[in-house]
C-alpha cells in the first residue's frame, strides 16, 4: 500500500465522490467530512513515512499509458509538493467540515471531492500530460462551484474563470508538445517525463521562446498582473468554500508549476526574464493592493491582498536561489493558510448578515469579540507580522531576492508594509468605533462548527511562525537540489553567476584552475 | 481477328469485393422480404441492418489480417485498392454505422423507419462510401460518391418535415454542384496525364517533372471545390447547418461523422502526392482553408441559439481542424487525422443521440425550434444523469483532458509542431479555447440556470428506448476511458498508415 499511497491519495476522493450518488442527501455531509479526514490522516501518513534527508523524488510510481507517444503515468512527491498536498487535503477537510447549508449540497460535496482528487493529482503527478489531465479536470468543478452557488454575476465570473485559464494552458500545451519533440529529437524517443525533461539542455534560443509558452499558462494561474483580471470576478462571486479553495489551492498551481517546470527546465531563460517578472510581480504587490484600498467589499479586500501576496512568492522564486526558493514555497503554504482563514471569516459574516459591504458594519468587535479576535489575528499574519507564518515565507523570499537586487528588494518590502495599510483600515471600519447599524447588534458570535475550522489555522498560523522548521527543512533539501541543476545546466556566463553553486568545492577547483 | 478476352477468376482477387458485397446483399434482402411481406415492423430491418453490417466488420477484420501480412492487394482489373487507409476509414464507417443503426429505435414513432427502403437505402450508402476508399481509381471514387451521396438526399428527406424537404433539396443541389467540379477535375487530371489513377497521375506528372503546372492548379481547384463541399469547408460549408437541422438528429450525427471520412480519405490519397511534389499553391490554399474553416465556423457557432446548428458549426470547425493533418502530410498527422476521427465519432454520436433522445414530436408554442439552448436550462435539477452525460460530451469536445477528444487534438498539434507549423499549432490551439466558449454555454444552461415553467425534465428522456440509452452509454465510457485503448489504438492506427505509404 505505502508503494501506491500517491494513486490512493488522488484516487481515493474520485471513488468516493462516485460512490457519494448513492448516500441520501442528509447524510452526505457527514460522509463528505469523513472522506476528507480520511484523506487527510493519509496525506499526513505520507508524511510521516517521507523521508526528510532525501532531496528526490519518493513514492514514485510509473505505469505506461501511451508508451508509443511517451505518456506514462509517473508519480512522486518530493519536499516541495510534499507541504502542498497535505494542505490541499487539510483544506478540502477544512472546507468541508465548515461547510453551511447549501442548495444541492449533494452535489457541491460530491464536486468537492472530485476537486480534491484534481489538486492532489496536479502536484504528485510527474509527467506533463498527466500533470496537465489534472490541471484542465480541475477547471471542471471550479466552473461548477462558481457557477451553480456563486452570486449575481456567477456565470460570467465561472465562464470568465474557466476560458482565462484555458486558453492559457492550451498554449502552455503546445510548449509541452515542443519540449517532448526536442526531447524526441535529442534522444529518439518520445518523452513527456519531467525528470527526464530536466536533464535535456537546450541552447538559449529554444528556451526563451518554451518559457514563454509555459509562462502564459502558468501566469494566469497565480494569476500575474496583466492577467489577474479574472480573479475578482471569481472571488466576488463564488461561494466562501470555492474561493477558500481557490485561494489556498488553485492558486499554488500557478505558482508550483513555476518551480517544476520552468526553473529546472530553462535555467537560461529564467535569469533572462528574472528582473522583468519581479517588475512584474512588484507592480502587482504595489498596484493591486492599491486597488485593495479602493474597494468597499470585505471579500474583494482579501481577494486583492491574496493576489498582493502572490506577487511575493513570485518574486522569491525567481530569485533562483536556496533562501528565496524555499522562502516562496513556504509563502504558498502560510498564504494558503492565510488567505483560505480570510475567506472563510469572511464568509462567517456573510452567513449573517447576507452582505459583505464595510459600510454595513463597524464596532462588530463589541459584538463577536472571538470572531474580532481570530480576524484580528489572521490579519497581522496576512501582513505579515513576525512570529507569524506569512512572515517566514516573506523574510525568506525577499532575502533570497536581496541577493539579486538590493533596489527592487527594498521597493517590494516597502510596499508590503504598506500593503498593512489597508488590510487594517479595512479592520478598523468593520470592527472598532461603535456599532453603527442596528442589525448587527444582536449578531451571534462564531459557532462551533465556525470554531473547529477557524482554531486549527489559528493555531498553524502561530506554530509555524514561531517554529517554521519541522517543514522548511524538507523544503530546503529539495530546493537544494534544484538550484544545483538549475546552476549545472545553465550554459550562459550571466545564469552560472546568477544561480549559486551549492557544491563549494568545485568552487575551490575551478579557482585553481584560473590561478594556473 | 479479335483475341478473347481470357481473365481467370483468381487473378481477379474477387474477395476484395467483400466487405462493400456484404451491405448491397443485405439492402436487396431488405428490398425482398418487403416486396413479399408488407408492413414490417422496423425492429426487423434495424436487426438485419446491423447482422449484414456486422458480417461487413468481420469481413473488414479479414482484409486487416491480409493487409497487416501481406500488405496491400489490388483486385478487379487493379481497381480495388485495400490498403491500410481503406480497412480503416472503412473500420470508421462500418463502427459508426453499427452505433447508428439502433438509434432508428425510438420511443416515438417517427415517418422515416417505417419504411423498410430507409434500410435498404442506409446499406446501400454504407457500400458507396466503402467503394469510394477502397480505390484510387476516380471514376470508381465518383460511382461511390454519387451511390452514397443520392441515398444520403433521400434519408435526409425522408425525415418527412418541412425543414427536411428544404434541406435535402438544398443538399442535392450542393452535391450536384461538387459532383460537377469533381468530374471537371477527374477530366483535367485524365487529360493531363491519360489516367484515372491516382499513382499513375502522380508518376506520369512527376515523370515530366510538373510541366504543365497551369493545367494541374485547374484541376486541383476543381477537386478543391468539390471536396470543400463534401467536407463542408468554408466558404462551402453553407449547407451544412441547414441540412444538419433539417435532418433528424442522429442522422446530423451520422452526417458529421461518416461521409466525411470517406472524402477525407479520398482528399488524402489525391492532395498528399500533391503537396509533397512540391505544389506550394496548393499547400497555401489548404492552409487558408483549414485556418478559415477552424476559425470562422466557431464564430458563428458562438452566436447560434439552437443547440443542433450549434453542433453544425462546430462539425465544421472539427473538420477544417482535422484538414490540417491532410495539409501537414506526415505518418504522424495521418495518424492522428484516424485517431482523431476514432474518438470524435464517438463523442459527437453521443451529444447527437442526446439531442434525439430528447426531440419532441411537437413543438410547444414558446420554443423556436427542436433544440434550443432555453430548453435545456436547469436539466441537472430534473434529471441528472442525462445533464451530466451531455457535460461529459461537451467537455470532450472542447477537448479538456482526459476525455476522449483530447487525446486527438493532442496528437493532432503535436504532428503540426513536429513537422514544423508551429504557427498552425498556435492557430489550432487558440481556435480550441474559442470552442470551449459555445461547448461552456450549454453545460452553463444545462448545470446553473432555472428549468423553465412547467418543464418536468420528462422531455430530456422522451424518446428513449434501452436501445437509445446503451448507444449513449456506449459512446460515454468510450469518451472517459479512451486513454486506456489509446495505445493500441495508436500503434494500429500507425502501422497501417505507414504500411500504405502514407
Amino acid at each position: 500500500m505505502i508503494d501506491h499511497i500517491l494513486s490512493i491519495l488522488i484516487f481515493f476522493p474520485a471513488l468516493a465522490a462516485m460512490l457519494g450518488f448513492i448516500i441520501h442527501k442528509d447524510s452526505i455531509r457527514a460522509y463528505g467530512v469523513a472522506i476528507a479526514t480520511i484523506e487527510f490522516a493519509l496525506s499526513l501518513w505520507l508524511w510521516f513515512l517521507f523521508d526528510s534527508n532525501v532531496s528526490g523524488m519518493q513514492f514514485m510510481e510509473q505505469l505506461p499509458l501511451v508508451p508509443s507517444f511517451g505518456i506514462n503515468y509517473i508519480l512522486g512527491v518530493d519536499g516541495i509538493s510534499l507541504f502542498i498536498v497535505i494542505l490541499a487535503s487539510f483544506f478540502t477537510m477544512i472546507g468541508l467540515a465548515s461547510l453551511t447549508d447549501t442548495k444541492n449540497i449533494k452535489n457541491m460535496i460530491i464536486t468537492l471531492l472530485f476537486l480534491q482528487m484534481t489538486m492532489v493529482g496536479v502536484f504528485v503527478a510527474l509527467d506533463a500530460i498527466v500533470f496537465y489531465v489534472f490541471w484542465e479536470l480541475s477547471l471542471v468543478p471550479m466552473l461548477y462551484i462558481i457557477g451553480a452557488w456563486g452570486g449575481p454575476l456567477r456565470i460570467y465570473a465561472s465562464v470568465k474563470f474557466f476560458l482565462y485559464t484555458f486558453t492559457g494552458s492550451l498554449v502552455m500545451l503546445v510548449g509541452m508538445l515542443f519540449m517532448a519533440y526536442y526531447y524526441y529529437q535529442a534522444t529518439g524517443t518520445w518523452s513527456f517525463a519531467i525528470l527526464e525533461w530536466y536533464r535535456l539542455i537546450l541552447p538559449e534560443a529554444f528556451q526563451l521562446w518554451l518559457f514563454v509558452a509555459f509562462f502564459i499558462g502558468f501566469a494566469i494561474k497565480v494569476p500575474m498582473f496583466p492577467f489577474h483580471t479574472w480573479l475578482p470576478y471569481a472571488h466576488g462571486q463564488a461561494p466562501t468554500i470555492g474561493s477558500v479553495i481557490l485561494a489556498a489551492i488553485l492558486l499554488k498551481m500557478g505558482t508550483y508549476a513555476f518551480i517544476r517546470f520552468s526553473l529546472p527546465m530553462f535555467p537560461d531563460a529564467s535569469v533572462f526574464f528574472m528582473f522583468p517578472i519581479a517588475i512584474l510581480a512588484i507592480i502587482m504587490i504595489i498596484y493591486t493592493a492599491m486597488v485593495a484600498y479602493a474597494q468597499e467589499d470585505i471579500k474583494q479586500v482579501v481577494a486583492y491582498s491574496s493576489v498582493s501576496h502572490m506577487g511575493v512568492i513570485i518574486l522569491g522564486t525567481f530569485a533562483l536561489n536556496v533562501e528565496g526558493i524555499t522562502g516562496s514555497i513556504f509563502l504558498m503554504i502560510a498564504h494558503g493558510v492565510v488567505s483560505g482563514a480570510l475567506f472563510l471569516l469572511v464568509g462567517v459574516i456573510y452567513d449573517r448578515r447576507h452582505t459583505k459591504m464595510m459600510s454595513e458594519f463597524g464596532g462588530l468587535a463589541h459584538v463577536m469579540p472571538r470572531y474580532a479576535t481570530i480576524f484580528g489575528l489572521m490579519l497581522m499574519a496576512s501582513v505579515g507580522m513576525p512570529l507569524t507564518i506569512n512572515f517566514v515565507g516573506e523574510f525568506l523570499s525577499l532575502l533570497g531576492f536581496y541577493k539579486q537586487s538590493h533596489i527592487l528588494t527594498i521597493l517590494a518590502g516597502t510596499a508590503i508594509i504598506v500593503g498593512a495599510i489597508y488590510m487594517l483600515t479595512a479592520y478598523k471600519k468593520m470592527f472598532f468605533g461603535n456599532v453603527t447599524n442596528e442589525e448587527n447588534r444582536n449578531l451571534p458570535d462564531v459557532s462551533k462548527r465556525e470554531l473547529l475550522a477557524l482554531i486549527p489555522l489559528a493555531i498553524i498560523t502561530v506554530w509555524l511562525g514561531i517554529y517554521p522548521k519541522p517543514i522548511l527543512v524538507p523544503i530546503n533539501n529539495s530546493v537544494a537540489s534544484i538550484v544545483q541543476l538549475m546552476h549545472d545546466k545553465s550554459t550562459t556566463e550571466e545564469a552560472k553567476k546568477r544561480i549559486p553553486n551549492l557544491v563549494k568545492g568545485e568552487d575551490v577547483k575551478t579557482l585553481e584552475k584560473e590561478a594556473h | 481477328m479479335i483475341e478473347p478476352v481470357n481473365v481467370s477468376l483468381g487473378s481477379l482477387n474477387l474477395i476484395t469485393l467483400a466487405p462493400m458485397l456484404i451491405p448491397i446483399i443485405g439492402a436487396l434482402l431488405i428490398l425482398v422480404i418487403d416486396i413479399f411481406k408488407g408492413g414490417l415492423d422496423k425492429t426487423l430491418f434495424v436487426v438485419i441492418s446491423l447482422l449484414f453490417l456486422l458480417m461487413d466488420f468481420s469481413a473488414l477484420i479479414d482484409s486487416a489480417g491480409i493487409f497487416s501480412q501481406g500488405g496491400t492487394v489490388m483486385g478487379v482489373f487493379n481497381v480495388m485498392l485495400i490498403d491500410g487507409l481503406a480497412i480503416l476509414s472503412q473500420f470508421i464507417i462500418v463502427v459508426a454505422s453499427m452505433l447508428f443503426i439502433p438509434l432508428a429505435l425510438t420511443h416515438k414513432r417517427f415517418h422515416e423507419f417505417s419504411y423498410p427502403e430507409f434500410f435498404a437505402l442506409f446499406l446501400f450508402m454504407i457500400a458507396g462510401f466503402q467503394f469510394m476508399v477502397a480505390t484510387d481509381n476516380l471514376i470508381l471514387v465518383f460511382v461511390g460518391l454519387e451511390t452514397s451521396s443520392l441515398a444520403l438526399y433521400t434519408l435526409v428527406a425522408m425525415h418527412n418535415r418541412d425543414k427536411s424537404f428544404e434541406a435535402a433539396v438544398k443538399y442535392f443541389t450542393m452535391g450536384a454542384l461538387a459532383a460537377g467540379f469533381y468530374s471537371f477535375g477527374a477530366m483535367v487530371f485524365y487529360a493531363l496525364t491519360g489516367s484515372v489513377e491516382i499513382n499513375q497521375i502522380a508518376t506520369v506528372l512527376a515523370a515530366n517533372k510538373y510541366a504543365d503546372i497551369a493545367y494541374v492548379l485547374i484541376g486541383v481547384v476543381f477537386m478543391l471545390a468539390s471536396f470543400g463541399f463534401k467536407l463542408s469547408l468554408v466558404p462551402f460549408h453553407t449547407w451544412a447547418p441547414d441540412v444538419y437541422e433539417g435532418a433528424s438528429a442522429s442522422m446530423a450525427g451520422f452526417m458529421s461523422i461518416v461521409p466525411k471520412i470517406a472524402a477525407f480519405v479520398v482528399a488524402m490519397r489525391l492532395f498528399e502526392f500533391l503537396i509533397h511534389s512540391g505544389v506550394v499553391w496548393l499547400e497555401i490554399v489548404l492552409y487558408i482553408f483549414v485556418v478559415v474553416t477552424m476559425t470562422a465556423a466557431n464564430i458563428w457557432a458562438l452566436v447560434q441559439t439552437d443547440v443542433k446548428r450549434m453542433l453544425a458549426y462546430s462539425s465544421v470547425s472539427h473538420a477544417g481542424f482535422v484538414m490540417a493533418a491532410i495539409l501537414i502530410g506526415t505518418t504522424q498527422s495521418n495518424s492522428a487525422l484516424f485517431l482523431y476521427w476514432i474518438l470524435f465519432s464517438f463523442t459527437n454520436l453521443g451529444s447527437f443521440s442526446m439531442l434525439w433522445i430528447s426531440r419532441q414530436k411537437h413543438l410547444p408554442e414558446h420554443q423556436r425550434s427542436d433544440h434550443t439552448y432555453d430548453k435545456f436550462a436547469g436539466m441537472v435539477q430534473t434529471s441528472p444523469v442525462a445533464a451530466s452525460i451531455m457535460g461529459l460530451f461537451m467537455l470532450s469536445l472542447a477537448g479538456i483532458p482526459p476525455f476522449a477528444l483530447f487525446w486527438g487534438k493532442l496528437y493532432l498539434i503535436s504532428s503540426a509542431v513536429t513537422a514544423g507549423y508551429t504557427i498552425l499549432a498556435f492557430i489550432m490551439v487558440l481556435n480550441s479555447a474559442i470552442s470551449g466558449y459555445y461547448y461552456l454555454k450549454l453545460i452553463v444552461y444545462m448545470f446553473m440556470k432555472e428549468p423553465l415553467m412547467g418543464n418536468d425534465g420528462h422531455v430530456y428522456v422522451s424518446n428513449a428506448t434501452t436501445a437509445l440509452k446503451s448507444i449513449i452509454g456506449f459512446a460515454a465510457i468510450g469518451t472517459i476511458f479512451a486513454f486506456i485503448a489509446l495505445n493500441p489504438l495508436l500503434e494500429f492506427i500507425t502501422a497501417f498508415i505507414y504500411n500504405s505509404g502514407y
